[in-house]
This record gives C-alpha cells, sequence and structure tokens, in this order.
C-alpha cells in the first residue's frame, strides 16, 4: 500500500541535541494524524523536514511515492502548509497575496480560485485589505485559504487555530474534515489543544525529546495509559518525557 | 515556470501600486547624489575645463544601474524575511532560479526607471545626455544589470546565512566595491597594487569603457568582452555561493528561522 506519508528512521541534530531520533510513521490517505507533544519535542522540525526546508541527517521521507528532498519541487506542487506563525506578505491585499500564491502553485485563474477558497472557509474580509492590518485571527484564516489554493493532497498544519476564536476554530475542524472526506486530503497536523486533537485526529503521535512515546487513535491512548483525558496524557509526557500507565487515572 | 516567475514579479511590483514612498525611493537618493555631485563638478569644470563633468554624471547614472540591480535580488529575501513570508515561499514549488529570474526582472524594471529619472534631470539641468555615449549605452547598460544581479546573489547569500543581521551588509556590498571599481575616476588614479585588484572586477571594466566612449567615441568592445567574461566567472562563483548556502542553511534549519545572531 502507498502511503501519501511515510518516514523511516528520521534522524535530526541540531549542535549536539538530538532532535528527532529515529522517528518512523505513515499517514494513509485520508488520514487526520495529529504529531503531539510538548515544546521542543520534535513536531514541527519533523514537519519541516517533510516539507524540506530542513534536511535530514538519516533515514528517509517519502511523500507522494517520491523522496523527499530528491523530487522536492514535484512534491511541494502537491501539498501546502499554513501556520499560525507564518505570515502572507503584510503589504500586499488579501486578493494579491491569493493570487501571487495561486500562481505560484500553477493553479488556473488565479482570483477565481481566490474567491472559492475565501468562500469556502467564509472568510468575510474586503479582499482589498493589506493583509498587514488584519488580526491575528484573520491572518491564520488567510493562510489557511493559501493552503488550500492548490487542492493539496497532503496539508501539513502547524498549530493552524493557535491564534483563532473558538467560532473560527470550529469551522476550521470542519473544513478540514470535509477536505478529509471529500478530497481524501491527507492532513498532518500539530496543535496544543487536546479537545480538538480529540475531535478531529484519527490517529495521534505522541513525541518527547525526539522520540516517539505512543501511538493511536485519541481514545486508544487514553484509555491504555488509563488516564482521564488526552490532556492529562500530554502533561504526563511532557513531565516524564515518556508515557507512564497510572492506573490511579489522571495527573495532577 | 513562466507562470511561478510572473507571480513573483507581480508579488514585487504590487507593492509599488500603493506606495509613492517606494517609487520616489527609486528616485530621491540617485537624485540627490546627481544634484550634489553634479553640481560639485560643474564648478570643477569651471575651474579646470577638463570633461570630469561627463565622466561623474555617467558615473552617477550608471552605477544607480548596478546598484538598483544588485538591491532588487539581493534585497529580495530579506524583503521575505521583515513580512515574515519566507517559510511560505520556500514550501511553495518557486525554485531558486525563479525566484532569481523573478528578482532579476524586477531589478531591470526598477533599474530603467532610476537611470531614466535620472538622465532627464541630467540632461535638463546640466545638459549632459546620456546617448552621447551611443550605442555602446546599451552593452554598458546590459553589463552592469548583469554584474548587479551577480553581487545581488552574493547578497542573498550573506542574509540566508545571517538572517536579518546581515541587513546593514545588504546595503553595504555595493558600496565596498566603489572605491576600486573607478566609476568615478580612472583606475590610473588608483595606487598600483590596487590597479590589479581593480582589474578583478566587471564593473572597472564597464566604467572604464563609458570614459573611453565619452573621450573618443569608439565602441569600447575589448572592454565590454572582459566585463562580460568576468561576470560570467563571477556567477559561477556566486552561483556555486548560494547554492552551498542553501543546503548549509537546509541543514542547520536556518530557512525557519529570520534571527540568528
Amino acid at each position: 500500500m502507498l502511503f501519501p506519508v511515510s518516514v523511516d528512521n528520521l534522524v535530526k541534530r541540531f549542535e549536539g541535541v538530538d532532535a528527532v531520533q529515529g522517528v518512523s510513521f505513515c499517514a494513509s490517505r485520508g488520514e487526520i494524524l495529529g504529531l503531539l507533544g510538548p515544546n521542543g519535542a520534535g513536531k514541527t522540525t519533523i514537519i519541516h523536514m517533510l516539507l524540506g526546508l530542513t534536511s535530514h541527517d538519516s533515514g528517509t521521507i517519502s511523500i507522494l511515492g517520491m523522496g523527499m528532498p530528491k523530487h522536492r519541487y514535484q512534491i511541494l506542487e502537491r501539498v501546502n502548509f499554513a501556520s499560525a506563525y507564518v505570515s502572507l506578505p503584510g503589504n500586499l491585499t488579501i486578493m494579491e497575496s491569493l493570487q501571487v500564491y495561486a500562481r505560484l502553485y500553477n493553479v488556473r485563474d488565479p482570483a477565481r480560485r481566490a474567491r472559492e477558497v475565501m468562500a469556502e472557509l467564509e472568510v468575510e474580509i474586503n479582499p482589498k485589505s493589506l493583509v498587514g492590518m488584519l488580526s491575528a485571527g484573520q491572518k491564520t484564516r488567510l493562510n489557511l485559504c493559501k493552503a488550500l489554493l492548490n487542492r493539496p493532497e497532503v496539508i501539513f498544519l502547524d498549530e493552524p487555530t493557535a491564534s483563532l476564536d473558538p467560532d473560527v476554530a470550529r469551522k476550521v475542524r470542519a473544513l478540514l474534515k470535509k477536505m478529509r472526506e471529500t478530497y481524501g486530503t491527507t492532513v498532518v497536523y500539530t496543535s496544543h489543544y487536546m479537545h480538538e486533537v480529540e475531535e478531529l485526529c484519527d490517529r495521534v503521535i505522541f513525541l518527547a525529546r525526539g522520540k516517539i512515546v505512543a501511538t493511536g487513535s485519541p481514545e486508544e491512548i487514553r484509555q491504555r495509559s488509563n488516564m482521564k483525558s488526552l490532556e492529562d496524557v500530554f502533561v504526563s509526557i511532557a513531565r516524564d518525557g515518556e508515557l507512564r500507565d497510572l492506573r490511579q487515572g489522571g495527573v495532577e | 515556470m513562466i507562470s511561478r516567475i510572473l507571480a513573483m514579479v507581480l508579488r514585487y511590483l504590487f507593492i509599488y501600486k500603493r506606495s509613492y514612498i517606494r517609487i520616489g525611493e527609486l528616485i530621491f537618493f540617485p537624485l540627490m547624489d546627481l544634484l550634489v555631485w553634479g553640481f560639485v563638478t560643474m564648478y570643477l569644470q569651471q575651474v579646470t575645463q577638463s570633461r570630469v563633468v561627463l565622466f561623474m554624471l555617467g558615473g552617477i547614472i550608471l552605477w544607480d544601474v548596478f546598484f538598483r540591480a544588485q538591491q532588487a535580488v539581493g534585497m529580495s529575501v530579506l524583503q521575505e524575511m521583515w513580512v515574515g513570508n519566507t517559510l511560505n515561499l520556500f514550501v511553495s514549488p518557486l525554485r531558486s532560479y525563479e525566484l532569481i529570474i523573478s528578482t532579476a526582472i524586477v531589478g531591470f524594471i526598477r533599474a530603467l526607471i532610476t537611470a531614466t529619472g535620472l538622465a532627464i534631470c541630467a540632461y535638463v539641468l546640466y545638459s549632459f545626455n546620456v546617448f552621447d555615449l551611443g550605442f555602446s549605452l546599451f552593452p554598458l547598460f546590459g553589463l552592469l544589470l548583469f554584474f548587479g544581479w551577480v553581487v545581488g546573489l552574493f547578497t542573498a547569500s550573506l542574509i540566508l546565512r545571517y538572517g536579518e543581521a546581515a541587513e546593514s551588509l545588504a546595503w553595504i556590498v555595493p558600496f565596498l566595491v566603489q572605491p576600486f571599481v573607478a566609476v568615478f575616476y580612472p583606475v590610473s588614479a588608483l595606487p598600483a597594487g590596487l590597479q590589479i585588484f581593480a582589474f578583478i572586477f566587471p564593473c572597472t571594466h564597464i566604467f572604464e569603457g563609458m570614459r573611453a566612449v565619452l573621450l573618443t567615441n569608439a565602441v569600447p568592445v575589448r572592454e565590454m568582452l572582459i566585463a562580460l567574461s568576468l561576470s560570467l566567472a563571477w556567477m559561477v562563483v556566486t552561483g556555486t555561493c548560494l547554492a552551498g548556502t542553501l543546503r548549509y542553511v537546509r541543514r542547520k534549519g536556518y530557512l525557519t528561522t529570520c534571527a540568528r545572531g
């Protein structure tokens, strides 16, 4: 079976720090996979390596059946990325930004596609507004619009709802589910909002200090660790660097 | 490929659509240079009766062609860092050479606007007609543009490697070579040791060629060929430098962060 995302024994060291240590995982077509873990666990580094922004020291990355970084540009044409911490050019208008990116992804009729994605994400902002004048939440939604322009087969999202209000965050989650159902889009996703992860992710991978410490559906992991919620699991991993089986249930 | 290059050209030109300050910046500083040095040289001409005014005004206009081309290519990466857009660009299918071509096109447009504005001002204020350079004007313009792009590549490498910390370097790189490349005075005015150093830069041959045209009206074919050969050699060096820098920053994870010391 060909997995849209396949990672085998990925290793990355920065200045003597083991950022990622032998991580292996796959994501199926239409799967929403959560990469979770405390700050510094290696989630973002893994996403950056999957996108070819950072090179890996060893191991293999295959996206849509092609090796990264050898087929970097062929892969990047068919995937996309959004993060709450990355912005589109503040000195362009919304429509200009989206049209520039639509052209970068070789999208036909860039203006039309830009209007389509804005409608899909219910971005009801004047398209002539400057990106730099938008609120953090509006910028995040615009980033998501950018990420949908090329109808990606795999989408990488780094804390995409970090600055969104609950209503908009819910709409984003609904859209991601719709994308998965309609287009079979694979979503690789990081978040610190465990309720969101529980609602959205088919499967999660918990990382700590660059290693996988647990993997499974949110419910499986919660049951296996005998904890009340995924948030308890997260806190346990953040404190101990591993998933402990706390039979008492819960973390204080 | 065309679509992506056009996208990036539009990305940089859209900015000018709304910003009179940016448009003004294309002309303001070069015009100030032209006014100050133009009047200084007019005065010198009165007292010395030399052709120095021609050399100075020609030098000012052609230097700005080089400077604008260097800035367009070199500062593009920095501009993306300022607006937090670097990551989005590097995860798009935009190839490095497509980014370079698009910034080179923008550099051409900027240099053309600046040179045209300066040429008009020089004609009105000092009766200096840049077309006195005749047919040679076009290859001299093209060669300066080309070397400007090459130095821009080197500047882009510095910014990729050192992030926003290299901002000041990006501005001063052209001025590091300016004293040695005979913009306003002939190479013979330099000490002997520096003359050898000066001749490794294409600019030196271009400005020497400009003075030769203004003095003799002869097309400086030899100077142009040397400048072209040197520019190509420098392009190989800076292209290799940029490719190495891209590998390095990917290894270090620097593409994902702007601030690194």
